[in-house]
């Protein structure tokens, strides 16, 4: 009898508790509308709506390569499977059309769609959260007004029980806290400027922070460095494994043209990051740079002398050493790679010196390898770094010596382990589409950006 | 140093570090390959090196050691040309000429692995060679052409065979 009794009641606490996360879990549809008429919306927040879509990086994950622009259907690797981003034009039935701006907000907000569907967090709304009104209702205005795209995404390849889309409800009861933006009265206007931007829409620590096992940033961790789609995103705190440490001004430089003298380019998904930030404005873009230069905080002397070494190595390259003794990887270098990464030939056409590049020095392999397997191939109709790729004529063993050689040369850092089997795994992966550099934001915002549009 | 180039082996005294470019040239007088720009970006120096297509100014000799090197004279001779060689004649490819071995080379390459390219593949796997004279239209045309030969041998002999 008593047996029964607590089997009863274990399973009524059961029942209690998931009706309770249903409750929880359960988020109503809100009902569709008609397409807003794109000439209702004011020119001036379409334009900073133009905006605030590049700095958010909307397209690099909803336009698929080669695909047109926010209709989706790009794939993104999870640890969780395989998930495709949406279409987010205004075709009514594949896209959005149909979504009053509070259902556009309220996934913003809550990661939560116009049907009430809990979203995965690779909709990085844990950092759009944080909009204001204002910049939500000028997104909304942007997407309204991009051309329709009839578009269905593949369906997520995803198993269970991670396909249960409630369960995020319970992942955000740990890991998401809604926003909006609190400014921190200590700091300066600027400063919180670029917090707001950088925290939410550009939502750089989606990538530059590291995720715990359930696939949320580490709050442990901030800026660490994580991994994205087989390329390192380097660590922005103090963390950072670059030769030369970072300052708001290289910062603004770099973010603002791809490419700084004393740290290299930004290539890897991180391109497509700075083609977009090319139309933020320059306000905005110094304020990012204040930010994200605040979370390494001050540099030491020592530091600083150090890297003002390097920065006066790099101007004066060592050349072919003499010895006699060279390694495999130091001939492959000095025919390879020399030649344009000991030129002296000013950024983004040649190469960087490679004691000031973080590549040498990061975490793993990963980005250097990507570069010399596959190259840079340059950018169509603008100005772009370029590098051939090495993978037809270098074996996975010369690569290997290679990049032993780069990695004892150009930092302080131990040797990577199992080198060869690095490379080996990248070439197997093939080719990835995060080498192509991506070519703004959507032509369209280009013409709203010269008053032509839309 | 033992190199084999067009299917004879040398003997190579040079540094491990050469550039294959310049052991091709300056030893062994095959003067196909061009020097163009010395960074691999205008593919000028382009050979075949087993069966891919390779910078050869950024190639050091010692990591080609071993492997089957084609160059633009192992494709074929004056007399007796190869398909993409004589397609480019035939289409009049060449202006100044300059870029013109390493575009067949490249494009050899593509063929051997796909001898149905499309188009879009034949520009697709064109794209790191540079023609400042622009003739691309023609380039496209003979690599077509050479394709369509190809395919016309392989057939024939097929034909032949018992």
């Amino acid at each position: 009898m008593t047996a029964f009794r607590t089997l009863a009641a274990i399973i009524g606490l059961c029942l209690v508790t998931a009706i309770g996360f249903v409750a929880i879990a359960w988020r109503s549809p809100i009902a569709p509308v008609p397409p807003p008429n794109t000439a209702s919306f004011d020119r001036e927040l379409l334009r900073r709506g133009a905006q605030l879509a590049a700095a958010g990086d909307c397209n690099a994950c909803h336009t698929a390569p080669g695909g047109r622009a926010f209709a989706g259907g790009r794939a993104l690797p999870t640890p969780f499977g395989t998930i495709y981003s949406t279409n987010i034009t205004p075709d009514p039935d594949t896209g959005i059309g149909q979504w009053p701006e509070e259902a556009f907000r309220r996934a913003l907000a809550e990661g939560v769609d116009r049907e009430g569907r809990q979203l995965y967090p690779a909709f990085p709304y844990d950092h759009f959260t944080l909009l204001t009104q204002e910049d939500v209702s000028a997104l909304y205005a942007f997407f309204m007004t991009r051309e329709m795209v009839t578009a269905t995404a593949p369906e997520n390849e995803i198993s269970f029980p991670l396909n249960v889309r409630m369960l995020l409800a319970g992942w955000k009861l740990f890991f998401f806290r809604q926003g909006p933006y609190q400014p921190d009265a200590a700091q300066s206007a600027e400063w919180n400027r670029g917090a707001y931007l950088s925290e939410g829409l550009a939502h750089c620590g989606a990538c530059h922070t590291p995720r715990n096992r359930l696939g949320a940033e580490k709050a442990s961790e901030r800026y660490g460095g994580g991994e994205i789609e087989g390329w390192n995103a380097y660590a922005l705190n103090e963390a950072s494994p670059a030769p030369v440490p970072w300052d708001t001004e290289s910062l603004r430089l770099y973010l603002k043209n791809g490419w700084h003298d004393a740290h290299g380019v930004a290539r890897g998904p991180m391109a497509a990051v700075v083609d977009n930030l090319a139309t933020t404005p320059d306000a905005d873009i110094k304020a990012i740079a204040t930010y994200v230069a605040s979370i390494a905080g001050p540099v030491s002397a020592e530091r600083q002398q150090a890297a003002e070494a390097l920065v006066a190595a790099a101007r004066n390259p060592a050349g072919k050493s003499a010895s006699g003794t060279e390694t495999s990887g130091e001939h492959i270098f000095h025919a390879t790679c020399a030649g344009c990464h000991e030129s002296e030939r000013p950024l983004p056409f040649g190469g960087v010196n490679l004691i000031l590049s973080t590549g040498p020095s990061g975490p793993n392999p990963h980005n250097i390898l990507n570069v010399v397997l596959w190259g840079l191939p340059p950018a169509d109709g603008a100005r772009s770094p370029i590098m051939p790729g090495f993978a037809a004529s270098l074996s996975d063993q010369q690569i290997a010596a290679l990049l032993s050689y780069v990695r004892a040369r150009f930092s302080d850092k131990p040797a990577w382990p199992d080198l060869e089997k690095k490379v080996r795994e990248a070439r197997n992966a093939g080719r990835p589409d995060t080498v192509y550099p991506a070519h703004g934001i959507d032509p369209a915002e280009a013409m709203l950006n010269r008053g032509e549009g839309p | 140093m033992k190199l084999k180039v067009n299917g004879s082996e040398y003997e190579i005294d040079a540094d491990p570090d050469t550039p294959l470019l310049y052991v091709l040239r300056n030893d062994l007088a095959l003067n196909g390959a061009k020097f163009g720009c010395g960074l691999g970006q205008c593919g000028a120096c382009t050979v075949m090196v087993d069966g891919k297509a390779i910078f050869s100014c950024l190639t050091p000799m010692l990591v080609v050691e071993g492997k089957e090197i084609t160059t633009v004279e192992g494709l074929g001779s004056i007399d007796n040309p190869g398909p993409l060689q004589r397609a480019f004649i035939e289409e009049q490819a060449a202006q100044c000429g300059y870029c013109i071995a390493g575009m067949i080379m490249r494009a050899q390459a593509l063929l051997q692995k796909n001898p149905d390219a499309s188009d879009a593949e034949v520009r697709a796997a064109l794209e790191p060679n540079l023609c400042r004279c622009g003739t691309h239209m023609r380039i496209l045309r003979a690599v077509r052409r050479a394709a369509d030969l190809m395919r016309t041998a392989a057939h024939g002999s097929e034909r032949r065979a018992p």
